[in-house]
């Protein structure tokens, strides 16, 4: 323990900055997709209409029984063969994420659309709104302004799930950080910076959360 | 979509022997980290509500540590980091000589991880405790541990079992990161027929199955358990 050393981080700072990119664009485009398809699917389920409703629910309650790697290693074997040709590792595991997180999403979603009171919807009705024009102006922007202290928490747990691309050797931080690690010999020191990165930004936006949920109360 | 379909590969004796073993792991993962989960999660979760200032920050910096590191950091300090740091003849003993190093690892870092989780859970059922209870039991002139012996833990920890129901669906599946530092849990032997037979399709629906049972067992043994624990009167509140 008493020969940590800092060299080697500092000498792949700009391999594992590379790596962080990664891991916070392939967070940031997840959680757009993730909240889009899971706003669909929570749509889908609250629409009344029972086999619409009925597959959304199967497919959510599928995915949320399966781990994640598995739904990984489904996509990267899916994806090219669906496309017919190979569309790289990112993009693979782009779709993975966003497949897997929309089922949570939906859920956050689903109890946001709840969370908005009936009269709402009413009152959109009696005014002559359609049914898109009362989800788009009426219910969905209050379900997302309840949800967004949920909605973000959920995504500092996806960036702490992109480390998972890790078993598809996506060079993410944490990728960079093992091939750093064994490349140099340098376990101890290279897993605990990656353990000490991915703490102060998860940490950074739980207290984010916090700030939001108090001035949120008031 | 170009794909020859072959389900007969699942139950080759082989492929099929390797889905059970896989199988058990991950069930013998899962069940065991829980075990530790709860009693560390229990403690931990009864610590951050103590009046003692050092216990409940200790109990929050814990909380807050092995919630914002990934599970998977955490498996690889566990499993490479942590044997480096110990002194040289305990260092050694977990690299050479610790019976099942990848068992044994998994299950403490899941353990560990989950207990965080499970600590929050705990925090919660304490803290919705209606508070005039816990005045009521002190104007008694009970001391702190009479209190949470004889009041705040038989309610709390009847409070919080629905929500425990996810916690333990989701150890499940987190055990699946065990196949990192080399357990051939089930995700990890599926992915293995998958390289074997090139039949990653019938694989990995064999997995998807299996997890979604489980899924399954887990909610129906947790349902008996949340009609055995609910409060009478206290219906509703947990959900």
């Amino acid at each position: 323990m008493g020969d940590f050393d800092f060299g080697v981080i500092l000498n792949n700072l700009p391999f594992l900055w590379q790596g962080l990119q990664l891991s916070l664009w392939l967070t940031f485009l997840a959680v757009l997709g993730g909240i889009a398809l899971g706003t669909l699917l929570a749509l889908a389920r609250l629409s009344g209409i029972k086999p619409l409703a009925f597959l959304a629910a199967a497919y959510v309650n599928l995915i949320r029984s399966v781990p994640l790697i598995l739904v990984i290693f489904w996509f990267y074997f899916l994806v090219p063969l669906a496309l017919g040709r190979p569309i790289g590792g990112f993009y693979s595991a782009l779709i993975a994420f966003v497949m897997f997180e929309a089922a949570y999403y939906s859920e956050i979603m689903r109890a946001g659309i709840q969370s908005v009171r009936t009269g709402q919807v009413h009152a959109g009705q009696a005014t002559g709104l359609s049914y898109w024009q009362i989800q788009r102006y009426i219910v969905l922007p209050q379900a997302f302004r309840n949800m967004i202290p949920i909605l973000v928490t959920q995504g500092i747990i996806l960036f702490q799930d992109t480390s998972l691309v890790f078993v598809v050797s996506l060079r993410d931080l944490m990728t960079a950080s093992s091939i750093v690690a064994r490349t140099e010999g340098r376990l101890v020191e290279m897993y605990l910076f990656a353990a000490l990165v991915y703490f102060v930004i998860c940490f950074a936006g739980s207290l984010f959360v916090r700030r939001l949920q108090t001035r949120m109360a008031t | 979509m170009n794909y020859n379909w072959n389900w007969s590969v699942l139950w080759e004796p082989e492929y099929l022997g390797w889905l059970l073993s896989g199988l058990g792991w991950t069930v013998s993962v899962a069940l065991c980290a829980w075990g530790i989960a709860m009693v560390v999660g229990a403690l931990v979760g009864v610590g951050r509500t103590l009046p003692s200032r050092l216990v409940s920050t200790l109990c929050t910096a814990y909380v807050e540590l092995f919630r914002n590191v990934p599970l998977l950091v955490q498996m690889f300090i566990w499993y490479f980091a942590v044997p480096e740091m110990l002194p040289e003849e305990a260092g050694r003993w977990m690299k050479r000589e610790m019976p099942q190093p990848e068992f044994v690892t998994a299950v403490v870092a899941l353990g560990l991880y989950t207990a965080s989780r499970v600590a929050e859970q705990v925090r919660a059922g304490i803290e919705a405790v209606p508070t005039g209870l816990k005045s009521a039991a002190t104007a008694q002139g009970m001391g702190v541990a009479q209190v949470y012996r004889y009041v705040l833990l038989p309610i709390s920890f009847r409070l919080i079992v629905p929500p425990m129901t996810s916690e333990f669906l989701t150890v499940f599946k987190n055990s699946s990161l065990a196949l990192t530092i080399g357990l051939l849990e089930l995700t990890a032997q599926s992915q293995q027929i998958a390289e074997y037979t090139f039949q990653s399709f019938e694989a990995y629906t064999a997995a998807t199955v299996i997890y979604v049972l489980i899924a399954l067992c887990a909610t129906i043994v947790m349902t008996l358990v949340e009609r055995y624990t609910r409060i009478p009167g206290y219906v509703g509140k947990g959900n």
